[in-house]
């Protein structure tokens, strides 16, 4: 297993779309270097052959009728935005050009 | 009867009141709200009371006795256990029209568009949801000190922990501000602080009750469950909520039995259920690091039970030791993938910044905690290209190990006992500066969550006068055996002199000068434990 430089740390903050200041990147690297010492331990364990679980109760597939059924109004749905123009969402440009 | 006798009544005392008509459910959710209002300044439980939906609520159950009473006893038996009891949410559970933020600044102001199934079941059922427990940020954490808006004390000692994450729950259930409350447990979040606020916590099966409305953080180990202050009200809780509900599809069909049924009051009764059982006693649980105090009294609770009939098998658990680092790569990866709904465009915390990256980069980076972050990051990088079979499909080959090793033992045991925690509740700010030593916190939760299965933590003592939990773990499915061994422990330990201590420091939670639950101030640094 690998540890992180402060680089790897940056792009995985990127990955995971979250801003981090010097310090919390700094104070990152050390906490997540440590906690990635401890994983090290299941390397011990020879798991070549044991399948992997993901869940763990027996569930078959439920289905149910493609009915249709009460769900949020549009005006519940955006009660809670921060910004809203109409019954939408707004959200910053995505696409250049696109005016 | 007064407030303070009112409030200290156990759930199954207070149904009775009620059925009786010795007191009204106005009268006792006042007596509640009084109490939680005076006393929450300095034990921080809750996020917010409603008052006005708790007098509703209560209104509501006194016009359903009064009609059951009009139509005779066969109608005042036939009203649901919980009707006119109050009972505290965690504040990851959305309700419509109140507040629910996970403990996140990234959900702050968010007012539920909808019930969450749990809350409907609750709400029909007539108990009283009083407001929302504070809690450890998205449940991560074994303290309620990453909360966002601030730690909980414990009731036994208001400069400790009480646990987490669902640590508000529990410290309002111990100081008698609800008769019993919800939680959730991915890691041990019920099971711990129950057993470091000295009440009863109950962790079901996963899949046993929907999270339709439960704000997520690592879809295949979170589990809906309850608190109370003794089995039986865990259980009536437990009862209410669960069942199959299909708005979530990993809740299950597996029938819910009638766990009260089997719960007796009469403690003979409950205790002549331990006669020939077999309880497993697995010796990886004694851990390093186990305080003395903690591992004499889970022994004086073994040699209890084998005093009463039951048979004590030692088992092995082996791949117990494996369970942190499993938990510690699957819940942040699961936690990576539900928490990147929050962006800042739909609802809550929102920071524009530029452009649509630049939004997230700053939405995400001043709405999550450091502890969320954290986990993000870990999460992250383990599902990240060249190193997902090394870390997330290594883990969950692991998965299938630790939970090889409780199918084993269970086809020698009926059910497994061991401690729920390695130590009493630990001062607050002592297990900051290192993620690690939190998340140690755990050890005896994580791999029961790691495997799915039941898991009960009921109070077993007291060392240098803290709660003690004694953590009881069944077969999936398995919940109604899990909860019998639970009363029966009551029945057998009902005379025991540490069941007549209150927590320790109720009376300087009734001091107004008393001030609210502070970490120490400690160097920028690690966070952690569930």
């Amino acid at each position: 297993m690998a540890s992180l430089s402060r680089a790897d740390v940056e792009h995985v903050a990127l990955l995971a779309r979250l801003g981090l200041t010097d310090a919390e990147l700094a104070l990152l690297e050390g906490q997540l270097n440590h906690i990635l010492d401890q994983y090290q331990v299941l390397s011990r364990l020879d798991t070549d052959t044991i399948p992997p679980t993901a869940q763990v109760i027996e569930l078959e597939n439920i289905l149910r009728d493609d009915a249709p059924r009460a769900s949020l109004t549009p005006g519940e749905a955006l009660a809670g935005a921060p910004e809203r123009a109409g019954d939408y969402f707004v959200v910053p440009v995505v696409v250049e050009g696109a005016d | 009867m007064s407030d303070r006798r009112l409030t200290r009544l156990h759930a199954h005392e207070m149904a009775r009141g009620l059925r009786a008509g010795e007191f009204g459910a106005r009268e006792l959710i006042e007596a509640h709200l009084h109490l939680a209002h005076a006393t929450d300044r300095a034990l921080h439980a809750w996020m917010f009371l409603d008052d006005d939906d708790a007098r509703a609520g209560a209104d509501r159950a006194d016009a359903r006795l009064a009609a059951a009473r009009r139509d005779g006893p066969a109608a005042l038996a036939a009203l649901p256990p919980l009707l006119g009891i109050p009972v505290g949410l965690k504040d990851l559970v959305v309700t419509r029209g109140q507040p629910s933020t996970a403990g996140s600044r990234i959900l702050e102001g968010f007012v539920g568009p909808f019930d969450a199934h749990i809350a409907e079941r609750i709400r029909e059922a007539g108990a009283v949801v009083l407001g929302k427990t504070n809690m450890d940020e998205f449940a991560m954490g074994s303290s309620t000190e990453h909360s966002a808006w601030g730690p909980t004390a414990n009731p036994w000692a208001l400069d400790r922990v009480p646990g987490g994450s669902s640590g508000g729950s529990a410290a309002a259930v111990a100081a008698y501000h609800a008769a019993v409350s919800i939680g959730t447990d991915t890691g041990g979040s019920i099971r711990q602080p129950a057993a470091l606020c000295g009440v009863t916590g109950m962790k079901p099966t996963y899949g046993r009750v929907s999270r339709f409305g439960i704000i997520a953080f690592a879809s295949s180990l979170d589990q809906v469950g309850s608190f109370g202050r003794d089995v039986r009200d865990a259980a009536a809780l437990l009862q209410t909520v669960a069942g199959r509900d299909d708005r979530d599809s990993t809740s299950s069909p597996v029938p819910v039995p009638d766990f009260l049924a089997d719960l007796p009051d009469d403690d003979d009764l409950a205790a002549g259920y331990l006669r020939g059982l077999r309880i497993g006693l697995p010796r990886e649980y004694f851990v390093a690091g186990m305080e003395t105090g903690v591992e004499a009294r889970v022994r004086e609770a073994v040699s209890a039970l084998e005093s009463a009939g039951a048979e004590i098998v030692d088992v092995a658990l082996p791949h117990t030791d494996y369970g942190l680092a499993t938990y510690y790569i699957v819940a942040p990866a699961e936690a990576s993938a539900n928490l990147a709904r929050y962006d800042g465009i739909r609802f809550g915390h929102s920071v524009r910044d530029g452009d649509v990256l630049a939004d997230y980069l700053a939405t995400r980076g001043t709405g999550f905690g450091p502890e969320v972050k954290r986990r993000i990051m870990l999460g992250t990088y383990a599902l990240s290209a060249g190193y997902y079979d090394a870390y997330y499909v290594k883990a969950q080959k692991v998965r299938t190990l630790i939970k090889a090793d409780f199918d084993a033992a269970f086809e020698r045991v009926d059910a497994i006992v061991a401690p729920t925690s390695p130590t009493v509740a630990f001062p607050l700010g002592a297990r900051l500066r290192d993620p690690v030593a939190m998340y140690l916190s755990d050890t005896c939760t994580l791999p029961v969550s790691v495997a799915g299965l039941p898991g009960l933590s009921v109070p077993c003592g007291l060392s240098d006068g803290l709660p003690v939990g004694l953590q009881v773990i069944g077969r999936a499915w398995d919940e109604g055996r899990v909860l019998r061994l639970g009363r029966a422990f009551e029945a057998i330990t009902a005379d025991a002199e540490w069941r007549r201590f209150e927590p320790t420091d109720l009376p300087a939670l009734d001091d107004p000068s008393t001030p609210p639950p502070r970490v120490p101030s400690i160097p920028a640094s690690g966070r952690g434990g569930d």
